[in-house]
């Protein structure tokens, strides 16, 4: 059995046309933010459904950002709102369910914005780390470590 | 159509208790519109019990199945491989529902996961409101289609309380006095004299009052 720190895994949800444009500029300008997130391009944050949210976690994710346009300047003209709604209701399901709520979260970027998302990324990364790795993550590595053993 | 709100994961925790192998049942009709138990929500609550099972090492395994409509026979059968997986059947279709799912299966425990709440309509997007009380006696005609019984706070059937101000009604302010409503529509559609003649008191005998009520139509039966 390995002690070594587990890697977390955050999940990026990045919107077309802001944050995944941002994350892409980030690489250009040379910005490194933490290796454990996880980029999905999504057409718009407003495409998301709460069981996305749900899923993630299930499947081992311990952190997962949602990062849209800036309020105001949805390219859908409020998709952005109703993602943030989603998160919301997201965020309070799982604090129900016994997950820390913090490990899902709504941010703002424009795709010009590549040092802001960078931020957000890392700030996440930091409340991941001082969270710990999810503890469904956890079980799931007990139980199949146990079955190994 | 009939309207229904989710409990909370740990109300739903706290009822499946002791089971170990649960199917989230979804039914395809009102609780999917009002947005509580259909394909969707039945993943996510499914999803939400999941990682409270694992979270709180509660051990027990989380299936779904959502059938077009939990109240009738033809479409339970839909469920029935699922439902003898199970070892208990959480429900997240109306109250009608669940019971039709638990005398089809006398031997399984069949809960409710949602609060069945009232028979309304879809006021705007996310917002639904209560508009029949299925009294038994619908009165709708007689003022303008808007229903004292179930929208006046007090039942009034001969005019205000006199409680209301400004269109508000006394008990929540919230909420636009149903006489205030009824007197618009009458005046607004040429029927003011309908409010002239008194309504003797209703008969609630078609109500709930009397028990469980039942319908039989014999040009239907077979």
């Amino acid at each position: 059995m390995s002690s070594a720190k587990k890697e977390t895994t955050i999940v990026a949800f990045c919107c077309i046309y802001c944050a995944y444009a941002a994350a892409d500029l980030a690489g250009s300008m040379r910005l490194q933010y933490p290796s454990n997130i996880r980029i999905l391009r999504t057409p718009c944050t407003g495409r998301l459904e709460v069981e996305y949210f749900m899923k993630a976690f299930e499947d081992g994710a311990d952190g997962v950002i949602v990062a849209g346009c800036e309020e105001g300047s949805c390219h859908f003209k409020e998709g952005n709102l109703v993602a943030k709604r989603r998160v919301n209701y997201a965020k309070k399901l799982l604090a129900e369910a016994g997950l820390e709520s913090d490990r899902l979260r709504m941010v703002n970027v424009s795709a010009a914005s590549a040092r802001k998302l960078v931020d957000y990324l890392k700030e996440m990364a930091a409340t991941i780390e001082k969270l710990g790795p999810s503890p469904l993550h956890t079980v799931k590595q007990l139980a199949r470590q146990e079955s190994k053993s | 159509m009939i309207v229904a709100e989710r409990k909370t994961i740990p109300e739903l925790i706290d009822i499946l208790q002791g089971h170990k192998n649960v199917l989230v049942l979804g039914c395809g009709t009102c609780v999917t519109v009002c947005l509580a138990g259909g394909e969707r929500e039945v993943s996510i609550i499914a999803s939400a019990l999941r990682i409270a099972s694992r979270t709180q090492n509660l051990d027990f395994k989380v299936s779904e199945l959502t059938i077009e409509r939990q109240c009738d026979n033809i479409f339970i059968e839909q469920a029935a491989e699922a439902i003898d997986k199970s070892d208990a059947v959480l429900s997240l279709g109306c109250g009608a529902g669940v019971q039709a799912i638990a005398e089809r299966y006398p031997r399984k425990p069949v809960y409710a996961g949602l609060n069945t709440k009232f028979l309304g309509i879809l006021e705007e997007r996310g917002i639904w409101t209560e508009k029949c009380a299925a009294c038994g006696a619908c009165v709708l005609h007689e003022y303008g289609g808007i229903c004292p019984v179930t929208r006046c706070a007090k039942h009034m059937l001969n005019g205000p309380c006199g409680g209301s101000k400004e269109d508000r009604c006394e008990v929540n302010p919230d909420r636009p006095c149903a006489w205030q409503l009824i007197y618009q529509r009458l005046k607004s559609i040429g029927q003011l004299q309908k409010l002239e003649q008194v309504t003797m008191p209703k008969n609630w005998g078609p109500s709930l009052s009397g028990g469980p009520r039942t319908i039989i139509r014999d040009d239907h039966r077979i």
